[in-house]
């Protein structure tokens, strides 16, 4: 029993680290929560179903094709809703308002063209099921274990070993200096945007899949929790935010099993107040000294 | 010449001014931005309806009863909270928000998923309007006060405000607590007038619509909040076909001020300001173009007498 739960607990949290390291990266480079970024990963999700439901296109393309969807998308919001006010110098809240405008937006704009209902994700894999003592594993949970691990490795390696990544980490520890030294920061930006968005859109599918459905209300709640998942793992930092994920994944699967399922949301929640109240520099965070 | 439906939405047009007045305390004058406004019209709305329909309380008690609970909650989450910065704290109060609404659908007492009905209808349009009034008296009171300048000064520069003795967590404290106060004074009064409660009627939207009024207005601005919560309730009610848009209107229009005009419609605009423009236009339209001056030195005596009225 608790080891079944831990495994449906670790497949929930990494793709909750996904989702997680879009926010990462942006409020790293940024200091911007993004609050669209739940909303990124549910039109990834709807990228994929329509592709495989209306054009019978493969499941591996329609991944890759919502993966990429989403980079320009995600791209683009970053122009349009966040670009204009850095260039203003406008304060954070803003900013902030400004995503939770284009999340607001986004969310809506799909609940227009598809309604509210909730819509079936055709069964694109066979199931089988594999036992690890008296707990069982399914390929699909595998699939998406070994996925979500192959993206972030990935991503570390992008972020670690690639000029691109040293421009990136440059531009996170001081945009102004970076800027100087000849980086071209609102193109970092936006590539950070694209990497951030495209893994979003990945979890999407991913989650589409695994819970056989997608609905245009999907991403708020992902979103926080994945937000949630960010700070708890010390935002900013990409270790972080697979470890959060990772941990609330679990942490909310166990709660709903041995607690009570009706306080299913309150739970992520509950564990974001604690983790604010009492280290808000999460677990692999780094307390930033604040300079006047 | 008023009928029934002009006089519903003019009513809950007053109760939005309240709520919203209260946000624009918290986010408006000293800058925190609080995702959960809702959370605390719900803890006033319940509050006060359980105060009157299981206890048999009078309308004015239930109505204060439910301000000092919600605004009992705004200190509770106030002190651990507000010593976090802007962003963990506008997430901090979404999940509040979120929290309070899941344990109203599980709470028995409030009814569950089911709600709260049968509220009596004792609000009605001169009840609303008449704290409506009180409530912005009290607001440019505030805004004129020590405490208001604080709130200012923390919104503007929390360390310099820090550094000159402000104690920063102590007034933000304070500005949660009046701001909820509000919150659920607006919450207890629209009990008692839709006389129905829903955990769902509650939500992180409703708390991004009372922010909106705000954010349209102009953060900090009190005729600007008025202004916002009017148009915003009156919009929405006049084109009948914006309505289904409603939402994605509301996410378009925050991006859209915050690129173009993040100050609002009546961004720095107080009562006073209002005040110096009639009588420009009074002074102006009434001649004497000889006396001059614009208005100026008489409009300067003149504000001097009634500067506590803002």
């Amino acid at each position: 029993m608790f080891l079944q739960q831990l495994i449906n607990g670790v497949t929930l949290g990494s793709t909750y680290a996904l989702i997680a390291l879009g926010y990462t990266m942006v409020y790293g480079i940024i200091l911007l929560i993004n609050f669209a970024h739940g909303e990124i990963y549910m039109v990834g999700s709807f990228i994929a179903l329509i592709l495989v439901v209306s054009y019978k296109v493969n499941i591996v393309a329609a991944f890759f094709a919502a993966m990429l969807g989403c980079m320009i998308l995600g791209v683009l919001m970053e122009r349009i809703a966040y670009r204009p006010l850095r260039h203003k110098n406008s304060n954070r809240l803003s900013a902030l308002i400004s995503a939770i405008g284009v999340s607001i937006f986004l969310s809506n704009l799909v609940l227009m063209l598809r309604g509210p209902q909730t819509t079936r994700f055709p069964d694109v894999i066979e199931y089988q099921f594999y036992s690890i003592g008296p707990a069982q594993i399914s390929n699909l949970q595998i699939l998406i274990i070994v996925i979500s691990a192959a993206l972030m490795l990935g991503l570390q390696y992008i972020v670690m070993r690639t000029k691109v990544g040293k421009a990136m980490r440059a531009t996170s520890m001081d945009m102004q200096t970076a800027y100087l030294m000849g980086i071209n920061v609102n193109r970092i930006v936006a590539i950070t945007f694209a990497i951030g968005s495209s893994l979003g859109a990945a979890a999407g599918v991913l989650v589409g899949i695994y819970f056989n459905a997608v609905s245009p209300l999907m991403g708020t709640m992902a979103g926080m929790k994945a937000f949630t998942a960010a700070v708890l793992g010390g935002i900013g930092s990409i270790p972080g935010a697979m470890l959060g994920g990772v941990l609330l994944g679990v942490a909310e699967v166990l709660g709903v099993a041995y607690l009570s399922s009706s306080y299913r949301d309150a739970i992520a929640f509950g564990i974001l107040i604690i983790i604010l109240l009492i280290k808000p520099s999460g677990i692999l965070g780094q307390r930033a000294l604040k300079k006047v | 010449m008023i009928n029934a439906y002009y006089l519903q939405v003019l009513t809950i047009m007053g109760i939005n001014v309240i709520m919203a007045l209260g946000l624009n305390l918290i986010t408006g004058v000293t800058g925190q931005l609080s995702l959960g406004h809702a959370a605390f019209m719900s803890i006033g709305a319940y509050a006060a309806a359980i105060l009157t329909l299981n206890y048999g309380a009078p309308f004015w008690l239930a109505l204060l009863f439910g301000a000092l609970v919600a605004a009992f909650f705004g200190v509770l989450l106030g002190f651990p909270t507000l010593r976090l910065s802007g962003d963990y704290l506008a997430i901090a109060t979404m999940g509040f928000g979120e929290i309070t609404r899941v344990i109203l659908l599980n709470l028995d007492i409030a009814g569950r998923a089911l709600g709260i009905s049968g509220i009596p209808h004792s609000s009605n349009f001169s009840t609303v309007w008449i704290l409506a009034v009180l409530s912005i008296v009290t607001m440019v009171f505030v805004g004129n006060s020590r405490l208001g300048r604080a709130f200012l000064a923390i919104r503007e520069d929390e360390i310099a405000a820090e550094a000159m003795g402000v104690n920063s967590t102590y007034y933000k404290i304070q500005a949660f607590a009046l701001g909820s106060f509000f919150a659920g004074l607006g919450g207890g009064l629209y009990a008692h007038y839709i006389t129905y409660l829903n955990p769902s009627d509650f939500g992180f939207m409703k708390s991004i619509e009372i922010l909106n009024m705000v954010v349209l207005g102009g953060m900090g601005s009190i005729p600007g909040t008025i202004l916002g919560a009017g148009v915003l309730t009156a919009v929405p009610e006049v084109l009948r076909a914006v309505r289904e848009y409603r939402m994605l209107f509301y996410g378009g229009l925050l991006v859209f001020m915050m690129i173009f005009k993040p100050n609002g419609l009546l961004g720095g605009v107080h009562f006073s300001t209002i005040r110096n423009w009639l009588i420009r236009i009074f002074k102006g339209s009434a001649g004497s173009p000889a006396g001059g001056s614009r208005g100026g030195t008489g409009a300067g005596e003149d504000a001097k007498t009634r500067v506590q009225e803002g």
